[in-house]
Protein backbone atom coordinates (compact mmCIF):
# COMPACT_ATOMS: atom_id res chain seq x y z
CA UNK A 1 0.00 0.00 0.00
CA UNK A 2 1.01 3.03 -1.00
CA UNK A 3 -0.26 6.71 -0.05
CA UNK A 4 -0.28 10.27 -2.04
CA UNK A 5 0.36 12.71 0.76
CA UNK A 6 -0.46 16.26 -0.99
CA UNK A 7 2.60 17.36 0.18
CA UNK A 8 4.79 14.86 -0.30
CA UNK A 9 4.06 12.58 -2.92
CA UNK A 10 3.50 8.99 -3.57
CA UNK A 11 5.22 7.51 -0.01
CA UNK A 12 5.37 3.60 1.36
CA UNK A 13 2.79 2.87 3.67
CA UNK A 14 5.33 2.59 6.74
CA UNK A 15 5.77 6.13 6.74
CA UNK A 16 1.86 6.37 8.07
CA UNK A 17 0.47 6.15 10.93
CA UNK A 18 -3.22 4.83 11.06
CA UNK A 19 -5.29 6.66 13.94
CA UNK A 20 -9.12 5.23 12.69
CA UNK A 21 -12.22 5.82 11.14
CA UNK A 22 -13.21 9.48 9.88
CA UNK A 23 -15.39 9.39 13.24
CA UNK A 24 -12.37 10.89 15.11
CA UNK A 25 -12.57 14.58 12.90
CA UNK A 26 -16.24 14.88 14.52
CA UNK A 27 -15.28 15.86 18.19
CA UNK A 28 -18.80 15.10 20.60
CA UNK A 29 -19.95 17.64 23.36
CA UNK A 30 -18.54 17.83 26.43
CA UNK A 31 -20.67 15.77 28.63
CA UNK A 32 -22.56 14.04 26.10
CA UNK A 33 -21.39 10.47 27.42
CA UNK A 34 -23.45 8.75 24.46
CA UNK A 35 -21.44 10.67 21.76
CA UNK A 36 -18.13 10.09 23.21
CA UNK A 37 -19.10 6.59 23.49
CA UNK A 38 -20.03 6.68 19.85
CA UNK A 39 -16.98 9.24 18.81
CA UNK A 40 -14.37 6.49 20.84
CA UNK A 41 -15.78 3.28 19.94
CA UNK A 42 -18.38 2.19 18.21
CA UNK A 43 -18.16 2.37 14.20
CA UNK A 44 -19.47 1.57 11.24
CA UNK A 45 -16.59 -0.67 9.77
CA UNK A 46 -17.73 -1.10 6.00
CA UNK A 47 -16.12 -3.58 3.71
CA UNK A 48 -15.59 -1.39 0.80
CA UNK A 49 -15.11 2.14 0.64
CA UNK A 50 -13.90 3.84 3.75
CA UNK A 51 -12.40 7.19 5.07
CA UNK A 52 -10.05 7.17 7.57
CA UNK A 53 -7.48 9.37 9.61
CA UNK A 54 -3.26 8.85 8.84
CA UNK A 55 -0.86 11.15 9.48
CA UNK A 56 2.82 10.90 7.50
CA UNK A 57 4.14 10.66 10.70
CA UNK A 58 7.99 10.02 9.10
CA UNK A 59 7.39 12.73 6.28
CA UNK A 60 6.02 16.26 6.78
CA UNK A 61 3.37 15.17 9.62
CA UNK A 62 0.56 16.12 8.28
CA UNK A 63 -2.94 14.97 9.50
CA UNK A 64 -4.47 13.10 6.39
CA UNK A 65 -7.98 12.16 5.45
CA UNK A 66 -7.81 8.85 3.48
CA UNK A 67 -10.07 7.16 1.08
CA UNK A 68 -10.19 3.68 0.22
CA UNK A 69 -11.08 0.56 -0.18
CA UNK A 70 -11.02 -2.19 2.81
CA UNK A 71 -11.68 -5.07 0.72
CA UNK A 72 -8.67 -4.49 -2.25
CA UNK A 73 -6.28 -1.90 -0.18
CA UNK A 74 -6.74 0.25 -3.48
CA UNK A 75 -6.08 4.38 -1.67
CA UNK A 76 -8.46 6.64 -3.79
CA UNK A 77 -8.21 9.97 -2.67
CA UNK A 78 -6.05 12.01 0.52
CA UNK A 79 -6.39 15.09 1.77
CA UNK A 80 -4.98 16.64 3.87
CA UNK A 81 -7.31 17.79 7.22
CA UNK A 82 -7.41 21.44 8.48
CA UNK A 83 -6.85 22.07 11.66
CA UNK A 84 -9.87 23.34 13.62
CA UNK A 85 -10.01 23.82 16.93
CA UNK A 86 -12.72 21.28 17.94
CA UNK A 87 -10.53 18.19 16.29
CA UNK A 88 -7.53 16.95 18.66
CA UNK A 89 -5.37 15.79 16.44
CA UNK B 1 -20.27 -44.12 13.39
CA UNK B 2 -17.91 -43.72 16.42
CA UNK B 3 -14.38 -43.47 15.56
CA UNK B 4 -12.07 -45.94 17.12
CA UNK B 5 -9.55 -48.14 17.02
CA UNK B 6 -12.02 -51.01 16.25
CA UNK B 7 -13.93 -49.72 14.07
CA UNK B 8 -10.66 -48.76 11.82
CA UNK B 9 -9.60 -52.36 11.94
CA UNK B 10 -12.99 -53.49 10.85
CA UNK B 11 -13.20 -50.78 8.46
CA UNK B 12 -9.89 -51.91 7.43
CA UNK B 13 -10.83 -55.94 6.72
CA UNK B 14 -13.85 -54.94 4.62
CA UNK B 15 -12.84 -52.46 2.14
CA UNK B 16 -13.44 -49.25 4.08
CA UNK B 17 -16.72 -49.31 3.00
CA UNK B 18 -18.96 -48.63 6.19
CA UNK B 19 -17.76 -44.70 6.46
CA UNK B 20 -20.27 -42.72 6.12
CA UNK B 21 -20.17 -38.50 5.90
CA UNK B 22 -19.48 -37.49 8.94
CA UNK B 23 -22.21 -34.92 9.11
CA UNK B 24 -25.87 -34.78 6.86
CA UNK B 25 -26.73 -32.34 4.19
CA UNK B 26 -30.11 -30.85 5.46
CA UNK B 27 -32.45 -28.72 4.14
CA UNK B 28 -33.34 -25.57 5.70
CA UNK B 29 -36.33 -26.47 7.83
CA UNK B 30 -39.31 -23.28 7.78
CA UNK B 31 -38.46 -22.36 11.50
CA UNK B 32 -35.75 -23.14 14.40
CA UNK B 33 -36.16 -22.48 18.11
CA UNK B 34 -32.38 -21.65 17.81
CA UNK B 35 -30.43 -20.10 14.82
CA UNK B 36 -26.30 -19.78 14.75
CA UNK B 37 -25.39 -17.65 12.14
CA UNK B 38 -21.83 -18.35 11.19
CA UNK B 39 -20.28 -22.19 10.71
CA UNK B 40 -17.11 -21.54 11.70
CA UNK B 41 -15.47 -22.86 15.24
CA UNK B 42 -17.55 -20.52 17.51
CA UNK B 43 -20.78 -21.03 16.15
CA UNK B 44 -20.53 -24.98 15.83
CA UNK B 45 -19.34 -24.86 19.62
CA UNK B 46 -22.31 -22.70 20.33
CA UNK B 47 -24.45 -25.51 18.57
CA UNK B 48 -23.00 -28.17 20.06
CA UNK B 49 -23.57 -27.00 23.44
CA UNK B 50 -27.14 -25.47 23.21
CA UNK B 51 -27.81 -29.19 22.24
CA UNK B 52 -25.79 -30.67 24.82
CA UNK B 53 -26.32 -28.85 28.07
CA UNK B 54 -29.20 -27.31 27.51
CA UNK B 55 -31.10 -30.53 25.71
CA UNK B 56 -32.19 -28.24 23.20
CA UNK B 57 -33.69 -29.67 19.77
CA UNK B 58 -34.32 -27.80 16.73
CA UNK B 59 -31.34 -25.95 16.46
CA UNK B 60 -29.12 -24.81 12.87
CA UNK B 61 -26.30 -23.34 11.94
CA UNK B 62 -26.67 -20.99 8.88
CA UNK B 63 -22.60 -20.90 7.23
CA UNK B 64 -22.77 -18.46 4.03
CA UNK B 65 -19.86 -20.95 2.84
CA UNK B 66 -18.86 -24.06 3.81
CA UNK B 67 -17.99 -25.54 7.31
CA UNK B 68 -14.63 -24.29 8.80
CA UNK B 69 -14.14 -21.99 6.02
CA UNK B 70 -13.40 -18.48 8.17
CA UNK B 71 -10.95 -17.97 11.00
CA UNK B 72 -11.10 -21.58 12.04
CA UNK B 73 -8.93 -22.57 9.28
CA UNK B 74 -6.70 -19.51 9.07
CA UNK B 75 -5.27 -18.82 12.42
CA UNK B 76 -2.00 -20.25 14.03
CA UNK B 77 -3.95 -22.65 16.14
CA UNK B 78 -2.45 -21.92 20.08
CA UNK B 79 -4.43 -23.06 23.01
CA UNK B 80 -3.74 -21.04 26.09
CA UNK B 81 -4.92 -19.59 29.49
CA UNK B 82 -2.53 -17.42 30.17
CA UNK B 83 -4.16 -14.26 30.77
CA UNK B 84 -3.90 -11.79 33.60
CA UNK B 85 -6.88 -10.12 34.04
CA UNK B 86 -10.19 -10.99 36.02
CA UNK B 87 -12.86 -12.05 33.29
CA UNK B 88 -10.34 -12.75 31.07
CA UNK B 89 -8.27 -15.49 33.53
CA UNK B 90 -11.47 -17.58 34.35
CA UNK B 91 -12.68 -17.75 30.93
CA UNK B 92 -9.48 -18.69 29.18
CA UNK B 93 -9.11 -21.15 32.55
CA UNK B 94 -12.20 -22.95 31.57
CA UNK B 95 -11.59 -22.95 28.13
CA UNK B 96 -8.39 -24.87 28.38
CA UNK B 97 -10.10 -27.44 30.96
CA UNK B 98 -12.43 -28.27 27.89
CA UNK B 99 -9.51 -28.86 25.73
CA UNK B 100 -8.14 -31.19 27.65
CA UNK B 101 -10.91 -33.77 27.28
CA UNK B 102 -12.25 -32.08 24.35
CA UNK B 103 -11.17 -35.43 21.95
CA UNK B 104 -13.07 -37.98 24.26
CA UNK B 105 -16.62 -35.30 24.23
CA UNK B 106 -16.48 -35.06 20.77
CA UNK B 107 -15.29 -38.44 19.93
CA UNK B 108 -12.30 -37.06 17.11
CA UNK B 109 -8.83 -36.28 17.08
CA UNK B 110 -8.57 -32.65 17.16
CA UNK B 111 -4.50 -33.51 17.77
CA UNK B 112 -4.60 -31.21 20.81
CA UNK B 113 -0.91 -31.20 21.94
CA UNK B 114 -0.25 -29.72 25.00
CA UNK B 115 3.77 -28.79 24.14
CA UNK B 116 3.56 -25.93 26.36
CA UNK B 117 3.80 -21.95 25.56
CA UNK B 118 7.34 -20.38 26.71
CA UNK B 119 6.53 -16.40 26.54
CA UNK B 120 10.10 -14.56 26.39
CA UNK B 121 11.52 -11.42 28.81
CA UNK B 122 14.33 -9.44 28.49
CA UNK B 123 14.04 -7.34 31.19
CA UNK B 124 14.48 -7.00 34.86
CA UNK B 125 11.22 -5.17 34.73
CA UNK B 126 9.66 -7.30 32.47
CA UNK B 127 10.49 -10.19 34.27
CA UNK B 128 8.52 -8.60 37.22
CA UNK B 129 5.57 -8.46 34.97
CA UNK B 130 5.56 -11.89 33.74
CA UNK B 131 6.40 -13.13 37.80
CA UNK B 132 3.39 -11.09 38.57
CA UNK B 133 1.41 -12.64 35.20
CA UNK B 134 2.41 -15.84 36.26
CA UNK B 135 1.24 -15.49 39.96
CA UNK B 136 -2.44 -14.81 38.62
CA UNK B 137 -2.47 -17.44 36.55
CA UNK B 138 -1.82 -20.03 39.53
CA UNK B 139 -4.35 -18.25 41.58
CA UNK B 140 -6.69 -18.96 39.20
CA UNK B 141 -5.75 -22.98 39.05
CA UNK B 142 -3.87 -22.84 36.12
CA UNK B 143 0.05 -23.69 36.00
CA UNK B 144 2.96 -20.78 35.42
CA UNK B 145 6.41 -21.77 35.74
CA UNK B 146 9.34 -19.28 35.70
CA UNK B 147 12.16 -20.14 34.00
CA UNK B 148 15.74 -18.37 34.39
CA UNK B 149 17.88 -18.11 31.20
CA UNK B 150 19.76 -21.55 31.70
CA UNK B 151 16.23 -23.24 32.25
CA UNK B 152 15.24 -21.47 29.40
CA UNK B 153 18.21 -22.27 27.36
CA UNK B 154 17.81 -26.35 28.28
CA UNK B 155 14.60 -25.94 26.65
CA UNK B 156 15.28 -24.01 24.07
CA UNK B 157 18.86 -24.14 22.84
CA UNK B 158 18.65 -22.36 19.52
CA UNK B 159 17.50 -18.88 20.81
CA UNK B 160 20.13 -16.19 20.10
CA UNK B 161 20.61 -15.37 24.03
CA UNK B 162 22.70 -12.74 23.60
CA UNK B 163 21.05 -10.51 20.69
CA UNK B 164 22.15 -6.97 21.27
CA UNK B 165 18.91 -5.66 21.60
CA UNK B 166 17.24 -8.07 23.55
CA UNK B 167 19.03 -10.10 25.14
CA UNK B 168 17.08 -13.66 26.88
CA UNK B 169 16.21 -12.76 30.85
CA UNK B 170 14.37 -16.10 31.17
CA UNK B 171 10.86 -16.86 29.99
CA UNK B 172 7.94 -17.69 31.55
CA UNK B 173 6.81 -21.24 31.09
CA UNK B 174 2.89 -22.43 30.66
CA UNK B 175 3.14 -26.28 30.34
CA UNK B 176 -0.49 -26.98 30.27
CA UNK B 177 -0.74 -24.53 27.06
CA UNK B 178 -0.14 -25.99 23.10
CA UNK B 179 -1.85 -26.19 19.91
CA UNK B 180 -4.37 -27.83 18.13
CA UNK B 181 -5.25 -29.05 14.68
CA UNK B 182 -7.27 -26.14 14.33
CA UNK B 183 -9.63 -27.62 11.27
CA UNK B 184 -10.58 -30.31 13.40
CA UNK B 185 -11.78 -28.55 15.77
CA UNK B 186 -14.38 -27.22 12.98
CA UNK B 187 -15.15 -30.87 11.94
CA UNK B 188 -15.06 -32.09 15.56
CA UNK B 189 -17.58 -29.92 16.59
CA UNK B 190 -19.37 -30.18 13.63
CA UNK B 191 -19.60 -33.82 13.43
CA UNK B 192 -20.54 -33.73 16.91
CA UNK B 193 -23.66 -30.97 16.77
CA UNK B 194 -25.38 -33.02 13.92
CA UNK B 195 -25.35 -36.08 15.94
CA UNK B 196 -27.14 -34.75 18.28
CA UNK B 197 -29.63 -33.24 15.68
CA UNK B 198 -28.16 -29.81 14.64
CA UNK B 199 -28.74 -29.19 11.39
CA UNK B 200 -25.57 -27.52 9.78
CA UNK B 201 -26.89 -25.42 6.45
CA UNK B 202 -23.79 -24.84 4.10
CA UNK B 203 -23.59 -22.52 1.17
CA UNK B 204 -26.52 -20.52 2.70
CA UNK B 205 -25.96 -16.91 3.65
CA UNK B 206 -28.34 -14.76 5.61
CA UNK B 207 -28.86 -11.45 3.56
CA UNK B 208 -31.26 -10.37 6.25
CA UNK B 209 -32.44 -10.29 10.21
CA UNK B 210 -36.06 -9.52 10.30
CA UNK B 211 -36.96 -7.54 13.67
CA UNK B 212 -40.65 -6.70 14.58
CA UNK B 213 -41.48 -4.36 17.62
CA UNK B 214 -37.92 -5.19 18.67
CA UNK B 215 -37.97 -8.44 18.63
CA UNK B 216 -36.12 -10.84 16.67
CA UNK B 217 -38.23 -13.00 14.08
CA UNK B 218 -36.05 -15.16 11.98
CA UNK B 219 -33.63 -14.36 9.13
CA UNK B 220 -33.57 -13.65 5.18
CA UNK B 221 -30.82 -16.07 3.44
CA UNK B 222 -30.01 -16.67 -0.08
CA UNK B 223 -31.81 -20.13 0.21
CA UNK B 224 -34.99 -18.59 2.05
CA UNK B 225 -36.60 -16.70 4.88
CA UNK B 226 -36.79 -19.05 8.19
CA UNK B 227 -38.13 -18.06 11.19
CA UNK B 228 -36.26 -18.58 14.44
CA UNK B 229 -37.38 -17.66 18.15
CA UNK B 230 -33.78 -16.89 18.93
CA UNK B 231 -30.71 -16.12 16.75
CA UNK B 232 -26.63 -15.83 17.63
CA UNK B 233 -24.86 -13.82 15.58
CA UNK B 234 -21.17 -15.78 15.56
CA UNK B 235 -19.55 -14.56 12.81
CA UNK B 236 -16.13 -12.83 13.85
CA UNK B 237 -14.43 -10.85 11.26
CA UNK B 238 -17.82 -9.72 9.83
CA UNK B 239 -19.59 -8.91 12.81
CA UNK B 240 -20.16 -5.60 11.61
CA UNK B 241 -22.12 -6.80 8.75
CA UNK B 242 -24.20 -8.81 9.77
CA UNK B 243 -25.30 -6.62 13.05
CA UNK B 244 -25.73 -3.70 10.37
CA UNK B 245 -28.75 -6.24 8.94
CA UNK B 246 -30.61 -5.88 12.61
CA UNK B 247 -29.70 -2.23 11.87
CA UNK B 248 -26.85 -2.55 14.82
CA UNK B 249 -23.77 -0.98 15.24
CA UNK B 250 -20.97 -2.36 17.07
CA UNK B 251 -17.80 -1.50 18.63
CA UNK B 252 -15.03 -3.03 15.96
CA UNK B 253 -13.32 -2.38 13.57
CA UNK B 254 -11.91 -5.25 11.19
CA UNK B 255 -8.12 -6.23 11.33
CA UNK B 256 -5.84 -8.07 8.99
CA UNK B 257 -3.74 -9.93 11.42
CA UNK B 258 -0.73 -11.82 9.02
CA UNK B 259 0.50 -15.88 9.49
CA UNK B 260 3.11 -17.82 7.71
CA UNK B 261 4.54 -21.01 6.97
CA UNK B 262 7.72 -22.38 6.00
CA UNK B 263 8.39 -25.96 4.22
CA UNK B 264 8.20 -29.09 6.28
CA UNK B 265 11.43 -29.82 8.44
CA UNK B 266 12.46 -32.39 10.72
CA UNK B 267 11.14 -31.78 14.45
CA UNK B 268 13.18 -28.53 15.91
CA UNK B 269 10.57 -26.49 17.70
CA UNK B 270 8.96 -28.77 20.04
CA UNK B 271 6.97 -25.44 21.83
CA UNK B 272 5.53 -22.90 21.46
CA UNK B 273 7.51 -19.35 21.53
CA UNK B 274 6.63 -16.09 21.72
CA UNK B 275 8.76 -13.16 21.68
CA UNK B 276 6.56 -10.10 22.71
CA UNK B 277 9.49 -7.59 22.23
CA UNK B 278 9.82 -8.13 18.25
CA UNK B 279 5.66 -9.08 18.28
CA UNK B 280 6.26 -13.14 17.18
CA UNK B 281 6.06 -16.06 17.74
CA UNK B 282 6.28 -20.01 16.40
CA UNK B 283 5.47 -23.31 16.88
CA UNK B 284 6.09 -26.67 14.38
CA UNK B 285 3.08 -28.25 13.10
CA UNK B 286 3.04 -32.23 12.89
CA UNK B 287 3.44 -31.75 9.51
CA UNK B 288 7.24 -29.76 9.85
CA UNK B 289 5.94 -26.71 9.09
CA UNK B 290 7.39 -23.85 11.19
CA UNK B 291 4.50 -21.92 12.02
CA UNK B 292 5.02 -18.20 13.06
CA UNK B 293 3.16 -14.62 13.01
CA UNK B 294 3.28 -11.34 14.20
CA UNK B 295 1.41 -8.41 14.85
CA UNK B 296 -1.79 -6.73 13.03
CA UNK B 297 -1.19 -4.84 10.04
CA UNK B 298 -3.03 -2.11 12.00
CA UNK B 299 -5.04 -0.57 10.07
CA UNK B 300 -8.90 -1.49 9.12
CA UNK B 301 -9.08 -3.85 6.27
CA UNK B 302 -11.41 -6.93 4.87
CA UNK B 303 -8.78 -8.00 2.32
CA UNK B 304 -7.56 -11.29 4.11
CA UNK B 305 -4.21 -10.11 3.07
CA UNK B 306 -1.52 -8.25 4.49
CA UNK B 307 0.86 -5.81 2.93
CA UNK B 308 4.64 -6.39 3.34
CA UNK B 309 6.12 -3.94 5.75
CA UNK B 310 4.37 -6.56 8.34
CA UNK B 311 5.85 -9.54 6.44
CA UNK B 312 9.39 -7.85 6.38
CA UNK B 313 8.66 -6.99 10.50
CA UNK B 314 8.17 -10.66 11.40
CA UNK B 315 10.91 -11.89 9.56
CA UNK B 316 13.18 -10.19 10.63
CA UNK B 317 12.07 -10.61 14.60
CA UNK B 318 12.66 -14.33 13.52
CA UNK B 319 15.72 -14.04 12.12
CA UNK B 320 16.58 -12.01 15.46
CA UNK B 321 14.99 -14.76 17.98
CA UNK B 322 16.47 -17.41 15.57
CA UNK B 323 18.80 -17.18 13.53
CA UNK B 324 19.31 -20.41 12.22
CA UNK B 325 15.36 -20.32 11.03
CA UNK B 326 17.10 -17.88 7.98
CA UNK B 327 17.88 -21.57 6.25
CA UNK B 328 14.04 -22.35 6.05
CA UNK B 329 11.79 -20.86 3.19
CA UNK B 330 8.41 -19.49 3.34
CA UNK B 331 5.92 -21.02 1.52
CA UNK B 332 2.95 -19.42 2.11
CA UNK B 333 1.42 -16.53 3.87
CA UNK B 334 -2.21 -15.10 4.58
CA UNK B 335 -4.20 -12.86 6.13
CA UNK B 336 -7.70 -13.57 9.10
CA UNK B 337 -9.81 -10.45 9.27
CA UNK B 338 -10.28 -10.18 13.19
CA UNK B 339 -12.58 -8.51 14.87
CA UNK B 340 -11.08 -5.74 16.89
CA UNK B 341 -12.41 -4.34 19.92
CA UNK B 342 -11.36 -0.97 21.86
CA UNK B 343 -9.92 -3.13 24.63
CA UNK B 344 -8.65 -5.88 22.87
CA UNK B 345 -11.30 -8.17 24.73
CA UNK B 346 -14.39 -10.40 23.35
CA UNK B 347 -17.90 -10.03 23.37
CA UNK B 348 -20.96 -12.30 24.31
CA UNK B 349 -23.69 -10.14 25.02
CA UNK B 350 -27.81 -9.78 24.26
CA UNK B 351 -28.27 -7.01 21.93
CA UNK B 352 -30.62 -4.24 22.12
CA UNK B 353 -32.99 -6.68 20.07
CA UNK B 354 -35.02 -9.09 22.14
CA UNK B 355 -33.59 -12.92 21.22
CA UNK B 356 -30.70 -11.53 19.51
CA UNK B 357 -27.45 -12.11 20.70
CA UNK B 358 -23.60 -11.33 19.40
CA UNK B 359 -20.45 -13.18 19.89
CA UNK B 360 -17.76 -11.39 18.52
CA UNK B 361 -14.50 -8.76 19.09
CA UNK B 362 -12.12 -12.03 19.67
CA UNK B 363 -8.91 -10.04 17.94
CA UNK B 364 -6.15 -11.81 17.44
CA UNK B 365 -7.34 -15.03 20.09
CA UNK B 366 -10.12 -16.39 18.77
CA UNK B 367 -9.07 -20.07 18.58
CA UNK B 368 -8.15 -20.95 22.32
CA UNK B 369 -11.30 -19.91 22.82
CA UNK B 370 -13.69 -21.96 20.85
CA UNK B 371 -14.82 -24.44 23.39
CA UNK B 372 -15.57 -22.01 26.13
CA UNK B 373 -17.36 -19.52 23.77
CA UNK B 374 -19.59 -22.13 22.84
CA UNK B 375 -20.35 -23.08 26.20
CA UNK B 376 -20.75 -19.55 27.04
CA UNK B 377 -22.95 -18.44 24.11
CA UNK B 378 -25.06 -21.61 24.63
CA UNK B 379 -25.76 -20.53 27.96
CA UNK B 380 -26.39 -16.70 27.41
CA UNK B 381 -28.72 -17.93 24.12
CA UNK B 382 -31.07 -21.08 26.07
CA UNK B 383 -31.05 -19.29 29.85
CA UNK B 384 -30.75 -15.28 28.51
CA UNK B 385 -28.13 -14.95 31.05
CA UNK B 386 -24.54 -14.52 30.68
CA UNK B 387 -22.45 -17.55 31.97
CA UNK B 388 -20.55 -16.85 34.99
CA UNK B 389 -17.16 -16.73 33.37
CA UNK B 390 -18.40 -14.50 30.16
CA UNK B 391 -20.42 -12.14 32.72
CA UNK B 392 -17.98 -9.41 32.17
CA UNK B 393 -17.78 -9.07 28.27
CA UNK B 394 -20.53 -7.02 27.48
CA UNK B 395 -21.02 -4.56 25.05
CA UNK B 396 -21.99 -1.97 28.34
CA UNK B 397 -18.35 -1.96 29.31
CA UNK B 398 -17.40 0.92 26.79
CA UNK B 399 -19.93 2.85 27.24
CA UNK B 400 -19.23 3.15 30.86
CA UNK B 401 -15.91 2.53 30.93
CA UNK B 402 -16.22 0.20 34.06
CA UNK B 403 -14.37 -3.51 33.29
CA UNK B 404 -12.48 -2.38 30.17
CA UNK B 405 -10.13 -5.93 30.09
CA UNK B 406 -7.17 -4.16 28.98
CA UNK B 407 -4.80 -6.87 28.76
CA UNK B 408 -1.88 -5.00 27.28
CA UNK B 409 -2.17 -2.06 29.70
CA UNK B 410 -2.28 0.13 25.98
CA UNK B 411 -5.58 1.88 26.91
CA UNK B 412 -9.20 1.33 25.67
CA UNK B 413 -9.40 2.58 21.77
CA UNK B 414 -9.11 1.17 18.37
CA UNK B 415 -5.76 1.88 16.91
CA UNK B 416 -3.95 0.62 20.22
CA UNK B 417 -4.39 -3.33 20.25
Amino acid sequence: MRINCPLCGHRDIREFYYLGAEDYLVRPAEGDLEATHEYLHVRKNPDGLTKDVWQHEAGCRAWLLVERNTATHEVLTVELIKPKKDILL
Amino acid sequence: MRYNAFNIFKEGLTGNKGWRPAWREPEPKPEYDMIIIGGGGHGLATAYYLAKNHGLKNIAVLEKGHIGSGNIGRNTTIVRANYFLPGNSEFYSHSLKLWETLETELNYNVMHSQRGVINLFHSDGQRDTFARRGNMMINQGDDAELLTKEAVREELPYLDFDNGRFPIYGGLFHKRGGTARHDAVAWGYARAADQLGVDLIQKCEVTGIDVLGGVVKGVQTSRGPIRAKKVGIVVAGRSSQVAEMAGLKVPIESHVLQAFVTEGLKPAIDHVVTFGMGHFYISQSDKGGLVFGGDLDSYASYAQRGNLPMMEHVMEAGMALMPAIGKAKVLRSWGGIVDMTPDGSFIIDKTEIENLYMDCGWCYGGFKAVPASGWCMAHLMAEDQPHEVAKRHTFERFKTGCGIMDEEGTGSQHNLH
